[in-house]
């Protein structure tokens, strides 16, 4: 190639680059995708998921009117956790949980006082409704914890030691609060950049095959390299900057602590994008429908994004064959990045194997789409 | 030929399906430099994959395409720095303005930086589009879309400029700019390649391949096939009573080649042995019809001709309808129909009425007015003044009644693809409501009346587009309506499909059945008993096809056609504006 044909070349990627930004800017709905989707986003799983149940609704049944038992009744009351709903009989309130209106039943049964004379270990039982197990974990342990609290006061009062038994005491890393939201709004933050990277240049791509224009595009002496650059640079860049976007959020609306540097957040960034805009590409390049398209990038990139990156669900405890196509996902090594950056810092040694890994998928979409994408028309 | 052509296409065969038909069947043809060759065939004849051939965009199953000298599929770069290519819908960015448009394909072209701004200068004064460089491309007219997208495609000057449909929803005035603007164009140094589906515009063609469902018809310049037909094609002028009545005669009969109804005259082809007479019209047709008049042969006769001649024999549709009692009164009524958005009147006070049995056409450019007129008469749409009715019924009052009476095909035929032909007609039985008994026997009915019997169980997408059009009319008919309506119903199609629909028209039209039809297409005008002319929102004329080209008779314009009359008419009404 010579220097003027060089030259000539970028020229047609700087002037194609410069069309898609322009229609970027002109078309309200990739601005909606690019800046308004991903703010509506954050605050739905910033603010309107969440994993911690705060006060779970539970109905403490107090069979044994003695002061030890109201002394426990008035624990569960006390406690942050729980909205307790107060009966005498069990009968009272099982309906409730059956219709789904308490989450569980504490049972201080009628010889409650006898039982914890005699350090019954099962003093109490505790019921809870097994069809959403997350809830009804939470509200067994929580319930637990309300007990052995009490129970340790009780025989500190009665001038009796607690029955020596081992003592965890826990201490949670990087997120001392357990607050689901650190660990959702960074996860977050990867699925509105999968959107972006691979859901608008899939669109965009095949609105071009339906107006006929890509038609008259690939007519000129346009090539394959440089029609696949122009269309990653603008998005890259449009990416980028709902990157941005999303972490000043995550930082300042949602106050989760950042603890990296913005460099290394932007060496994850573009080595997420690559992937993420490949796939977009590839998508484009295999259909030339928006409907198909935006139907194949919700169910190859959002969908997966959302689902099998360990952002909601531990991938660790997915079957071996959804972890072996989970690191086919770019999101995954994306989300967990993201997390390290915000609540751990510049920890290199988990960041630079996520970063070789999404590189690794990018170049073999990017490759793909090469190889797939016409030249010709039929 | 002196020297090689410039585009020699040597036994290119195109397949999309093995099973299908090949889209193109060995073609052999040669396209020079120096004048228009146009690409001439009805739809689905294979243009726009030939054109596509040309580009380099598609590769053929056998033979080859050679540009200048080189195969089409090879050279992919040199080739697309010579070529200027629109394609169908003009290939522009809507949200992009004029300027923005043009400099995108500058760029790409490769046109250096110092001819740019000469080049811009020139292809905007050319297509006169300087005063909207500023304007996006979306918010252009069709004819200035089309405008633009030759100021692009004609950027560094190409050697080969290819148009696909060029035309096409482009109304007659922009079309006829742009043959004029291309024709200056041509030279030497240049190759035009043009492809329609109008036969009119075959013959301002220097040179034309006539292809027909993939397979070339005919290589030459026009004038060439039209000859073949010379003292052939006369005109009859019964009184327009009896015009409907004697062309079904000579159909059925089978006197003539070709016989379709022309303004208030009938066209007709005699069958090859009379031409030997000379200019005599053969004695067994003048029996029926009257005085012949001899007339210059057109482009459409001949390719008729080719195609073996128009359909004979008489539509079985009469029998299958039911005659709807004349009782004299209007069977469509518009009474000082508007609407308005806001602002922007789309329609102002349009008032006409329809008789039953006659064809009525509401002409006028794109974004005239005619679809919203049209679709507050089917009662889609509610008249912001005015009133319609339809076979008596009020559409404010009574529009269910009124739908009833009504049987309407819409423009490229509003059909389920992938039901069959027998569940599409029973899907529209159910719509309109027809009883489980009538319905079975109206469905017989209609396959019969349009020989579908044996497409049955075909999906209509995989019909062929004659049978697709048949099976758009036979839904629309299933009720048997008072009042049919017609949105561009024939646009593109073949001429024999087209005069076997017209044929099918005539037939309901003997039943009383009225006919409103919507078009921008001339040919479908010559159809019309009387013509209701809309340009911007506004009757500007009304009356039969030949009072409208009286209209504009004049010394210079000796036998004006109905394209004439149309610009003419809307000439007239833009100085009226203007004054």
């Amino acid at each position: 190639m010579t220097r003027q044909e060089s030259l000539r070349s970028v020229w047609r990627i700087i002037t194609m680059a410069r069309k898609e930004t322009l229609q970027i800017v002109r078309d309200p709905s990739s601005i909606l995708i690019a800046f308004v989707l991903p703010l509506l986003l954050l605050f739905m799983f910033g603010f309107g998921i969440s994993l911690d149940a705060n006060t779970v609704r539970i109905g403490v049944v107090v069979e044994d009117a003695r002061p030890d038992a109201r002394s426990l009744a008035q624990s569960f009351q006390a406690s942050r956790y729980f909205d307790v709903t107060l009966a005498f009989d069990r009968r009272a309130v099982e309906e409730e949980l059956v219709a789904g209106r308490l989450r569980g039943i504490v049972v201080i049964p009628s010889d409650f006082t006898e039982r914890l004379r005699r350090q019954n270990p099962s003093a109490v039982q505790i019921i809870t409704d097994g069809s959403q197990p997350n809830t009804a974990q939470f509200v067994a342990n929580y319930a637990r914890g309300v007990y052995a609290v009490w129970q340790d006061k009780y025989l500190r009062d009665e001038g009796r030691n607690p029955p020596p038994s081992i003592e965890s005491q826990p201490r949670f890393w990087f997120n001392a609060e357990l607050t689901s939201r650190y660990n959702l709004v960074p996860g977050s933050t990867a699925v509105v950049m999968t959107i972006i990277g691979t859901l608008l240049t899939a669109l965009v791509i095949a609105r071009e095959w339906e107006r006929g224009t890509m038609e008259a595009v690939l007519a000129t002496p346009i090539s394959r390299i440089e029609l696949l650059l122009s269309k990653i640079a603008p998005y890259f860049a449009l990416g980028m900057g709902s990157l941005i976007l999303c972490a000043v959020a995550a930082v300042f609306i949602f106050g989760v602590p950042f603890r990296g540097s913005v460099f290394a957040l932007g060496v994850v960034a573009a080595a997420f994008l690559l992937p993420a805009l490949g796939q977009g590409l590839l998508i484009s390049a295999v259909t030339k429908n928006q409907f198909v398209a935006s139907q194949l990038a919700l169910f190859t990139g959002f969908l997966p994004a959302t689902l099998l990156s360990g952002f909601v669900f531990e991938i660790s405890s997915m079957p071996e064959l959804i972890r072996v196509i989970t690191m086919f996902i770019p999101a995954r090594y994306f989300v967990t990045s993201l997390q390290t950056l915000f609540l751990a810092g510049d920890t290199w040694i988990l960041l630079l194997p996520a970063i070789r890994n999404m590189v690794a998928v990018g170049v073999l979409f990017l490759t793909l789409t090469y190889f797939a994408t016409p030249k010709r028309i039929d | 030929m002196q020297n090689d052509p410039f585009i020699c296409i040597d036994n290119v065969t195109k397949r999309f399906e093995p099973d299908a038909p090949p889209a193109l069947d060995a073609i052999n043809g040669e396209i020079a430099t120096g004048h228009i060759t146009g690409l001439v065939g009805p739809d689905g004849a294979g243009k726009t994959t030939l054109i596509r051939l040309m580009t380099g965009l598609s590769r053929p199953d056998e033979g080859r395409v050679l540009i200048n000298g080189k195969d089409a599929t090879r050279s992919h770069k040199d080739l697309h720095r010579m070529i200027g290519y629109m394609p169908q819908k003009f290939g522009l960015y809507e949200d992009l303005t004029v300027q923005e448009n043009l400099g995108i394909y500058a760029n790409l072209k490769g046109l250096p930086a110092a001819d740019r701004q000469a080049a811009f200068d020139e292809l905007l004064e050319f297509t006169d589009l300087a005063q909207f460089t500023g304007r996006l491309a979306g918010a252009l007219s069709g004819g200035m879309k089309q405008k633009l997208g030759l100021a692009c495609a004609l950027l560094k000057r190409p050697r080969l400029l290819l148009l696909d449909e060029p035309s096409v929803g482009v109304d007659p005035i922009s079309r006829r700019e742009l043959w004029r603007m291309v024709q200056a164009l041509v030279d030497e140094t240049m190759a035009v390649v043009w492809s329609t589906a109008y036969l009119d515009e075959a013959e301002h063609c220097d040179h034309v391949l006539l292809l027909s469902e993939g397979r070339l018809l005919f290589a030459g310049p026009p004038a060439d096939l039209t000859r073949r037909v010379d003292g052939r094609v006369f005109l009859a002028k019964p009184p327009a009573s009896k015009r409907r009545a004697i062309l079904s005669r000579l159909l059925s009969e089978n006197l003539a080649r070709d016989a379709i109804i022309h303004g208030d005259a009938i066209r007709i082809l005699t069958k090859d042995e009379t031409s030997m007479v000379g200019v005599t019209p053969p004695p067994a047709i003048v029996e029926v019809t009257g005085v012949l008049e001899p007339v210059p042969s057109r482009f459409e006769d001949a390719f008729v001709d080719v195609l073996g001649g128009g359909p004979q024999g008489r539509s079985l549709l009469a029998d299958a309808m039911t005659i709807h009692a004349d009782d004299g009164k209007p069977a469509v009524e518009a009474r000082g129909l508007t609407k308005r958005y806001g602002d922007f009147t789309a329609a102002s006070d349009i008032s006409f009425s329809i008789k039953r049995g006659e064809i009525f056409g509401l002409l006028g450019p794109n974004g005239a007015g005619k679809s919203t007129t049209f679709k507050m008469l089917c009662g889609l749409l509610t008249p912001s003044e005015g009133e319609g009715r339809v076979a008596g019924f009020d559409l404010r009052t009574a529009t269910a009644d009124a739908r009833g009476r009504l049987g309407y095909m819409a423009q490229k035929f509003a059909l389920y693809g992938e039901l069959s032909v027998a569940q599409n007609l029973a899907f529209f039985a159910g719509v309109y409501g027809l009883g489980k008994k009538r319905a079975q026997h109206r469905i017989e009915t209609m396959l019969d009346v349009f020989e579908l019997t044996q497409y049955r169980k075909v999906s209509a997408k995989t019909l062929p587009l004659g049978f697709k059009q048949r099976l758009a009319l036979a839904a629309a008919l299933l009720h048997e309506p008072d009042v049919l309506f017609l949105d561009e119903p024939t646009s593109g199609v073949d001429p024999i499909t087209r005069r076997e629909f017209w044929s099918h028209i005539n037939a309901l039209t003997a039943q009383n059945v009225a006919v409103l039809v919507t078009t921008h297409f001339m040919e479908e005008a010559e159809y019309c008993d009387r013509i209701n002319l809309i340009y911007r929102g506004q009757t500007i004329a009304e009356g039969t096809p030949d009072e409208l080209r009286n209209a504009i008779r004049r010394p210079e314009v000796e036998a004006p056609t109905m394209e004439d009359a149309f610009i003419e008419l809307v000439r007239r009404s833009d100085t009226q504006e203007a004054a």
